[in-house]
């Protein structure tokens, strides 16, 4: 299980990092996804199979599906790679990876300082639905009264 | 509701077991190579140049068939023999084109050219496809056995003289003060 | 946590039997075809046509495999193998009989939602990266059909689950042995065939690749064996989706003891392989927008109202 928490996070360091410098859109998606899959399986590993799943459902599943949806309707081409092309000077990048390299350091001195083992904890279906509909109850149902005003909306939207 | 469920449920239903009971009839198709399929008397395949029942040929070399062909594989050229009688010097039609349409054997007034049920014409080598006179001929008379357009029509030939056809008066001698 | 794998012969076994049942359907299915449509199919090549498949097999494998030069080709060449993988990768989790099947998890019914939902990146990476606009048309009528009857796919399963108690499909097969649910989850079944037809994109729901309106849909410029991945795979996918309703709703392995489980097993999927087939010589194709009004608008609210009475179901039986 340990081998396969840091190959699946190797993965997903990679396949974000080809995000970030892939140019051609379909392609950082594609890769994306591949990072969405990878840090399932971390959950997978981590002992939480039921997050691993919907994560694997929900992010990878449908809302990448979504996202190369709208990728298929905008008429993309040379220009796009181009425009991505340009956008990798790094009088760019510099600033934003300065901010992120210093809370990369911040982490990871605080994992070096701290004792952090890694256990994996078995967290079946059942232990996460009484979870959801104990303590969350409340949490819950405001989200699903969210979604679900999104559903009408939506309905509306599509009816007009 | 009760419209939707019976449109979308129930009307599906019906059609898949309709559908269903067809795997007990009888096949419409044979395994044609080995079972050759009864084919109709009308069907409209292989053309063939009939002769009439004396065992002259039909065809009068009048271009009616191809004039009426829409994509232009018939073609041919008169002649007449010392008789009077017309006949097509060649006549050729390319297979290759036709589209066994039957306007040819419509637009015949001789019922020379006829559509036979043959339907097995395929060739290894195109030109083969290209038929003349003498692979079209057939010795028989085709679908009208009594039919002899010589003996109908007017046209004087050897053998035959003016007013001598079936049903047709002796010519009015205009010269004549006689009624 | 249950996570138990099969031996390594057990699983090249699955792999290879599952694999040569989706090649025989290209046969059966013509067959079948042809009986309903009162032909005779192919018959040519041994005893009843068996040998056909490997005739298919041998053409398929010959052709030109040709990536069009105005393709992304990155895309292009990932596209076939992710139907077969994903779906292959569903088989691990069906209980074929006690003893056979590769994984025995707890959360296989979830881990057959995910597959299925990432299918969908096949059809449409395929589609995208094709640049044919027939190829881009069905990508993006497959990806809204999939997204779409995905949800109903997986609300429809609920009742199941809540029935059961639990998302190994091992112990919903155990589970139903003393009563299928097809009789309490009827609804749910109807919805899961719907949706079932739906997410393999097979006739009557084949809007992703229809032939009158968009050539072939997203494998427009494909050949040879990529093409014949997503041949393969949508075959794959009836005998999956066929094996998912087996398990679900109709008791699995389970039946009178004089047959083996395993024989049971094949025997109800067949039926249901059987079944698809006759989906497609019976029923023509709906609209797109017919086929959207009709999930979100008649099997969304259909199958919420099912999970409902089930979940109210089990709770006043636990309450008892």
């Amino acid at each position: 299980m340990t081998l396969l928490f840091y190959s699946a996070g190797a993965i997903a360091l990679i396949a974000t990092l080809s995000v970030i410098l892939s140019s051609n859109v379909v392609h950082a998606l594609v890769y994306l996804i591949i990072s969405l899959l990878s840090v399932a399986v971390i959950f997978f590993a981590l002992g939480a199979p039921f997050a691993a799943m919907l994560e694997a459902i929900v992010y990878a599943g449908a809302i990448m599906v979504l996202f190369l949806f709208v990728m298929m309707m905008l008429n993309l081409g040379q220009a796009t790679e181009d425009e991505e092309r340009a956008w990798m000077q790094p009088s760019l990048w510099i600033g934003p990876g300065l901010l992120s390299g210093i809370l990369l350091l911040l982490f990871v001195s605080t994992l070096l300082t701290h004792d952090v083992t890694l256990a994996p904890v078995e967290v079946s279906v059942r232990d996460i639905s009484l979870l959801l509909f104990g303590p969350w109850l409340l949490a819950v149902e405001l989200a699903s009264m969210l979604l679900l005003a999104g559903l009408i909306a939506a309905y509306h939207l599509a009816k007009k | 509701m009760l419209r939707l469920i019976k449109d979308t449920l129930i009307s599906q239903v019906v059609t898949l077991w309709k559908v269903f009971l067809h795997a007990f009839d009888k096949t419409d198709t044979v395994e044609y190579p080995d079972v050759k399929p009864q084919m109709f008397s009308r069907w409209r395949g292989r053309i063939i140049l009939s002769r009439d029942p004396d065992g002259e040929e039909r065809c009068v070399a009048c271009n009616l068939c191809a004039v009426a062909c829409p994509v232009d594989c018939i073609a041919l050229q008169k002649a007449e023999d010392e008789e009077g009688r017309w006949y097509p010097e060649f006549f050729r039609i390319n297979f290759s084109r036709c589209i066994m349409c039957g306007f040819c054997e419509e637009a015949c007034p001789t019922h020379a050219i006829q559509l036979t049920p043959d339907f097995e014409m395929a060739e290894y080598v195109r030109q083969d496809m290209v038929w003349e006179k003498e692979d079209l001929l057939i010795s028989g008379t085709g679908k009208y056995h009594d039919y002899n357009f010589y003996r109908i029509a007017g046209k004087k030939i050897g053998g035959k003289d003016k007013g001598e056809a079936r049903n047709e008066a002796v010519p009015v001698n205009v010269r004549s003060l006689l009624p | 946590m249950k996570f138990e794998v099969g031996s390594a012969l057990s699983i090249a076994a699955i792999l290879f039997t599952v694999i040569v049942v989706a090649a025989m359907l290209i046969w059966v299915e013509r067959r079948l075809l042809g009986l309903w449509q009162e032909r005779l199919g192919p018959n040519r090549v041994g005893p009843f046509g068996l040998l056909q498949v490997v005739a298919d097999m041998i053409k398929i494998f010959t052709k030109e495999d040709w990536v069009p030069p105005f393709a992304d080709r990155f895309s292009f060449l990932l596209a076939p193998p992710i139907i077969m993988v994903v779906i292959l990768l569903s088989f691990s989790v069906i209980p074929f009989a006690p003893g056979v099947g590769v994984i025995d998890s707890d959360i296989g019914v979830l881990f057959v939602l995910a597959m299925a939902s990432l299918g969908a990146y096949s059809v449409m990476l395929g589609g995208l990266s094709s640049n044919n606009k027939y190829a881009l048309l069905g990508s993006l009528r497959a990806a809204a059909q999939m997204v779409s009857y995905e949800v109903f796919m997986g609300i429809s399963l609920l009742g199941v689950v809540a029935l059961a108690g639990t998302f190994n499909l091992r112990e919903i097969v155990l589970s139903q042995a003393d009563g299928w649910y097809i009789l309490p989850q009827c609804v749910g079944f109807l919805i899961f065939v719907i949706a079932g037809v739906a997410e393999s994109h097979r006739l009557p729901f084949d809007i992703p690749e229809a032939e009158q309106e968009i050539v072939a849909g997203y494998h427009t410029e494909y050949s040879g064996m990529k093409f014949g991945m997503f041949f393969v795979g949508e075959y794959l996918g009836v005998v999956l989706v066929s094996s998912l309703i087996v398990v679900l709703f109709f008791g699995g392995w389970l039946g009178p003891a004089f047959l083996p489980p395993i024989v049971w097993f094949v025997l109800k999927a067949s039926v249901f392989v059987a079944f698809f087939v006759l989906l497609r010589a019976a029923i023509p194709r709906p609209r797109y927008d017919q086929l959207m009004n009709y999930g979100w608008l008649f099997l969304l609210p259909l199958s919420l109202l099912n999970l409902l009475l089930t979940g109210a179901f089990v709770l006043w039986q636990e309450g008892m």
